[in-house]
């Protein structure tokens, strides 16, 4: 039950949606868009979001889009499932993150532009698109851009008022990357993550980045400067820890300290592993 | 054609509306004409209300009435009387109900509930039992000395948090200690946990022309709502009806009232306009009352040889803000106080204390899976410092006939069945010879841990139960009993006596699934494992009663005596010319002859029972029974775990019990699987966190985590079976026993894993990494 | 047109194959209409929060939470509720296996383990495990729930 009143949009196209957006918004109706919801419903129910209208973007062709465009860059959609895009196995790395994300059922709800624009503080699917320079599609009031997606995720997902993102694109070539994900929890399995660290191998070089150890997920050039170095696994693996160490969250899922213990054991994991690739 | 008997598995009666979302449970009677309650609650563990602000609230279309504690000054409990409905004055939890919005729908109390203001004075706060009993603590509540005391033993200590204080003295425990080789001592912290059964509470209730109140609730105690809204209310018994759908769990969190009170409030506010009061899960977590939290000082010392000499203990149980059954809650504790073994000499001191956490109630196990916790981690660390087996050590000191329980009862083979024999099967079934600590590689360890348990009951000295069975014209029965289908079978159970006694088809005896205070028979409650034993013996009787009265027309009938006619098949006949017979269907609403005279009438069946000869605890020894028998069994668990991440995972879990004998073995099975897997959620994970504030930090199940699917070890559950002889068929209680000794399995497989001593509650990764390492990284 | 619903509006819903006519606003939640308007309360209110899954639903053929779905987004969906199971094996499966006692988790699992069976009829052992650890039971140990599941998949059931 939300203990409040809204009015609910489902434009057919994107124009239909950011034109909803700006009428609303000038008439006070302080709209939201809306993807999977399940968020915004946990939030609106406990009192801690308000908004006077919804625009779900589920019915939008281009936020559906699961396949190559010309330039055979894979090309997601906003709205799609986490769901969607495991069973369509197209991504590897993505599939493994967004299937651990929330529980099956909620990954059946749950959409990826949803995810990446979580005011929860995971937004683990980012991870990927981080690591392979995914390209998001934003449209908004003025037409419809392409943004490196290093350039408008830094922290969250950092949208102009009045936009959405629409979908994702990713060159082929950086899908296919070997990679490696580990999601740690306090102890159960369907859980927010004490910490996920998704990584790939692209030209001999790792990359990495990681969620659930900061109060925002985060790639990181000097962590990955540190993985390629040619240290002792050991030394790196402290080396990162050292670096990060004044940030590391502090919380009921676990202590600073013990992350920074899950931290040094997944780095060092991840080394051994990734060695060989 | 169904089955006749114990025995043998036979699927539950209700099996096929529970899976076709037919079965109602209380919040799924909706009806138009029913308002909405909700309540609004402390943001606050402690404080002063200094003002609640309903003004917009109750100006807001469609709502009805806004109470708070001023409206409805009462207290209510059912050992001390110590519990506003609505907290007055002051918050003493987290969560505690301050005010009750009543609307038109859930839509408007919601949004009403979201327009009420308290403005609170935060008082310290008691954050941990030990804090509570501590020089100069404050009190949680100030005024105990004007509370009623509503049963006999409960001891207060006036002017401190402790309600209640329950002792054990047995033998003599320093000259115990003096005649010890080998003493270990150790202190345990259990945190408080919750039920989290999967229907949250609910409760309906309205009033009608002539005052009579009706109230619909998810209960494991419907004639106790009776009582306490009758005693609360003054209002007659006879005009307060209650009734008890299916319920959805309840695990002991279901057998207090709470609900109820505030629905009646809530509809005598309205003119006795029907109102539902569902909790949301957050409300359900710590508004409604929790698992009781614990801290014990331990000590137990045994000779050379492993004889258990003495053992002395201290308990503090975290009863939270208001008292509730806490004070039974520590007589289960001293009651089994040292676990199911033979010792001599006893000192025992258990304190029920008050603190600002949520308020604590019944709780499958009903305090034996903490205080068992405290126990076999004891019996682990004495194994080990006498480089024994645990096992043996078990073995060598388990309770046997002939020996007398910490109050001093006597073991029977009959009330407390064969120890042994479980722990026996358990080392074979877990392959305990194997060794409990094996090296698998990887930094793997494949470790062992056991425990055994033993629990009796702990209900009042007068609990009774009753059946009536009525017949249909077919020959066919109506089961009318007053024990509530909260999951574990009973009404099935209860069918299943019933069809053994008469050697009748069970598809051809009918159980009423509901209760209705009105007309089902009274049962204590259905709580403490008790109910195939209280309902069963009331079944017996009723059946007993029937086929009297069956044989005795029959008699007059077949023109023979009556003692020379059996009840069987669905039919009387002559024991030694069966050819001789009457079906029932003939005799059960009358015989008529075939002239048209008609005799006798319906056969009416009636069943009583009455707990025998239980006693009130001596105040300073503890001398007294509190329960007809013991269920004993001996767990196990074993995991994998990993030296490198600290982190593991269950392989097996394991459990012997002494059913006495197995009546619906599928059944038995699931009921102790079920609490198997509860346990290693208590060991594992489920705990309530507090902030600085004791607020409760894990208030939803996105936080607080209970089992998944496959996350589960391979379950293993075998029984024994020593008659229990004033039992049906000789069955003991099994529904809680599950969960006892698994917490501590665990604890003890883990320690042996790591090399640690583990002490706490859950046991999660971060927990074992601290101990083991300090926390240094 | 866009579609869209201003304060109370009237909307049809596929469930069970019946279409219905309902007054619904726009911030209902499924669930809650399930429940309060059509009667069909097999899908339960556990914890409203996408915990639990007691509340499962399919939405053309795919498990849903029906407590985080406005019924709003159910217009031009098929819903299949636990009371639109006719005679499904692994109903039958659940008897069997005793893989309930309370039965109020039971709905939302069949849902879960219904779909499942039809969109994966094979499925690995990962895969049964992620798609039922979406739901809570608090009753049996989840190993009868498995042992059901595992019944239908393998045609043991009919």
């Amino acid at each position: 039950m939300i203990p409040f009143e809204f009015d609910y949009y489902k434009p057919a196209s994107i124009r239909e949606a950011t034109e909803a957006f700006t009428l609303l918004d000038t008439a006070g109706k302080n709209p939201v868009y809306y993807g999977g919801g399940s968020e915004l419903i946990s939030m609106a129910r406990l009192g801690n979001l308000h908004f006077g209208s919804v625009i779900d973007i589920k019915e939008i062709p281009e936020c559906k889009i699961l396949g190559y465009d010309q330039d055979n860059q894979l090309v997601l959609g906003s709205a799609l499932t986490l769901s969607d895009i495991c069973e369509s196995k197209q991504f590897p790395l993505l599939e493994k993150t967004a299937g651990r994300i929330a529980d099956h059922t909620m990954q059946c709800k749950i959409t990826l532009g949803g995810n990446l624009a979580s005011t929860l503080i995971y937004r683990e699917t980012v991870l990927p698109l981080l690591l392979v320079d995914s390209k998001i599609t934003v449209a908004g009031i003025d037409g419809v851009r392409d943004f490196p997606i290093s350039q408008i995720f830094e922290k969250r997902l950092n949208l102009p008022k009045g936009s959405f993102a629409v979908r994702v694109s990713t060159k082929k070539g950086m899908i296919s990357s070997p990679y490696f994900h580990i999601k740690k929890t306090r102890n159960e399995k369907i859980d927010y993550p004490l910490m996920t660290v998704a990584g790939i191998k692209t030209g001999g070089q790792l990359r990495i980045a990681f969620s659930g150890l900061m109060p925002y997920p985060f790639r990181s050039v000097r962590v990955e400067n540190i993985l390629n170095d040619t240290n002792d696994n050991s030394v790196r693996a402290m080396e990162v820890v050292n670096l990060l160490s004044d940030k590391i969250l502090d919380d009921l899922n676990g202590s600073c300290e013990y992350r920074k213990f899950v931290l040094k054991n997944t780095i060092l994991n991840v080394l051994d592993t990734m060695k060989e690739v | 054609m169904g089955s006749i008997g114990v025995g043998q598995t036979v699927i539950r009666k209700e099996a096929w509306e529970k899976v076709t979302g037919q079965a109602k449970y209380t919040d799924d009677f909706i009806s138009n004409d029913t308002l909405t309650a909700q309540i609004v609650t402390s943001t606050y563990a402690h404080a002063k209300i200094q003002k609640i602000d309903v003004s917009s609230a109750a100006s807001l279309p469609g709502v009805k009435a806004i109470l708070t504690g001023e409206d409805y000054p009462i207290l209510f409990g059912q050992l001390i009387e110590d519990h506003p409905p609505l907290a007055k004055g002051i918050v003493r939890y987290y969560g505690e109900p301050v005010a009750l919005v009543v609307a038109d729908s859930a839509f408007t109390a919601a949004k009403a509930v979201a327009m009420i203001h308290v403005f609170y004075e935060p008082l310290p706060v008691i954050g941990s039992p030990s804090q509570a009993v501590a020089a100069n603590a404050p009190l949680v509540h100030e005024q105990m000395i004007l509370y009623e005391i509503a049963q006999k033993d409960i001891y207060p200590k006036y002017n401190t948090n402790i309600c209640d204080q329950k002792k054990i003295r047995k033998g003599d425990v320093e000259r115990g200690f003096t005649q010890c080789d080998c003493i270990v001592e150790a202190e345990f912290h259990l945190p408080q946990s919750d039920h989290i059964a999967m229907e949250t509470r609910s409760a309906q209730a309205r009033i009608d022309a002539s005052g009579t109140v009706y109230i619909k609730t998810a209960s494991q105690s419907p004639f106790n709502v009776k009582k306490i809204i009758s005693k609360v209310f003054q209002i007659d018994q006879s005009k307060v009806i209650v009734e008890v759908p299916f319920v959805g769990g309840g695990f002991g969190g279901k057998a207090p009232v709470q609900l109820e009170i505030l629905a009646y409030i809530a509809s005598a506010s309205v003119g006795g306009r029907a109102v539902r009061l569902t909790n949301s899960r957050e409300n359900d977590m710590v508004s409604s009352p929790c698992r009781m939290g614990l801290e014990a000082k331990f000590k137990l010392g045994a000779t050379r040889d492993g004889m258990l000499q003495a053992v002395q203990m201290e308990y503090l149980l975290d009863t939270g803000a208001y008292s509730d059954i806490g004070p039974t809650l520590i007589k289960a504790i001293i009651v089994d106080c040292t676990g199911p073994y033979k010792i001599d000499n006893v000192y025992c001191d258990a304190f029920c204390v008050y603190t600002n956490h949520p308020y604590v109630t019944s709780y499958r196990g009903f305090s034996h899976a903490s205080s068992a916790f405290c126990i076999e981690r004891m019996m682990d660390k004495l194994a080990q410092k006498l480089n024994m087996d645990p096992a043996e050590l078990r073995y060598k000191n388990a309770l046997r006939p002939g020996c007398t329980s910490p109050t001093q009862v006597e073991i029977t083979s009959s009330n407390f069945g064969d120890l042994n024999s479980c722990i026996s099967k358990l080392q074979e079934i877990i392959n305990w010879s194997e060794g409990t600590r094996v090296e698998v590689g990887e930094n793997k360890i494949r470790a062992k841990g056991m425990a055994c348990f033993w629990k009796t009951s702990n209900s009042p000295t007068d609990a009774v139960s009753g059946v009536f069975l009525t017949f249909n014209t077919d020959g066919s029965i109506n089961l009318n009993c007053g024990c509530v289908e909260c999951g574990p079978s009973m009404k099935t159970t209860a069918a299943q006596i019933l069809s053994e006694k008469l050697k009748m088809d069970i598809n051809r005896i009918h159980v009423n699934m509901d209760v209705n205070t009105k007309y089902s028979p009274e049962h204590w409650k259905t709580v403490a494992s008790m109910t195939t034993y209280m309902v069963g013996r009331a079944v017996l009787r009723a059946a007993e009663d029937v086929i009297r009265q069956l044989s005795s027309l029959a008699a007059v009938v077949l023109r023979c005596p009556p003692e020379d006619l059996e009840v069987a098949y669905e039919k009387v006949y002559v024991r030694h010319d069966p050819s001789l017979f009457l079906p029932l269907k003939e005799l059960v609403h009358g015989y008529k002859y075939p002239n048209g005279n008609s005799v006798e009438g319906q056969i009416l069946g009636r069943g009583s029972f009455i707990m025998s000869d239980l006693n009130v605890l001596d105040q300073e020894t503890g001398k007294g029974k509190s329960g007809p028998f013991w269920t004993v069994g001996a767990q196990a668990v074993e995991i994998e775990y990993d030296e490198k991440e600290y982190t593991y995972r269950f392989v097996k879990a394991a459990t012997v019990i002494d059913a006495g004998r197995v009546l619906n073995p599928k059944m038995a099975e699931g009921l102790v699987k079920g609490g198997m897997c509860m346990g290693l959620g208590l060991g594992s994970r489920e705990s309530f966190s507090y902030d600085e504030e004791a607020r409760v930090q894990d208030t939803s199940l996105r936080t607080y985590k209970v089992m998944h699917f496959g996350e589960t070890p391979k379950y293993l559950v075998s029984f024994v079976e020593t008659p229990q002889i004033d039992a049906p068929y000789h069955a003991r209680g099994i529904a809680e026993h599950g969960i006892i000794g698994i917490p501590a399995a665990l604890g003890n497989a883990l320690s042996v894993a790591v090399h640690a001593e583990l002490d706490e509650l859950p046991l999660v990764p971060e927990t074992i990494w601290h101990m083991k390492t300090g926390g240094i990284l | 047109m866009m579609f869209c619903l201003q304060g109370k509006s009237l909307v049809t819903i596929n469930v069970n194959n019946d279409d219905h006519e309902l007054l619904i606003r726009p911030s209902d939640i499924l669930l809650d209409t399930l429940r309060d308007q059509l009667g069909l309360t097999g899908a339960k209110p556990g914890c409203q929060n996408g915990d639990c899954g007691a509340c499962t639903v399919l939405v053309d053929g795919w498990p849903v939470k029906s407590c985080l779905m406005l019924t709003a987004e159910a217009v031009g969906k098929k819903i299949t509720t636990v009371e639109g199971l006719k005679d499904a094996p692994i109903q039958k499966a659940f008897i069997e296996q005793f893989a309930f006692q309370c039965g109020y988790c039971t709905s939302g699992f069949l849902m879960v383990c219904y779909a499942l069976a039809n969109i994966h009829p094979n499925p690995e052992d990962i895969v049964i495990d992620e798609w039922l650890q979406s739901n809570i039971c608090r009753c049996t140990s989840y190993e009868e729930i498995g042992t059901a599941i595992r019944s239908v998949l393998a045609g043991k059931i009919k």
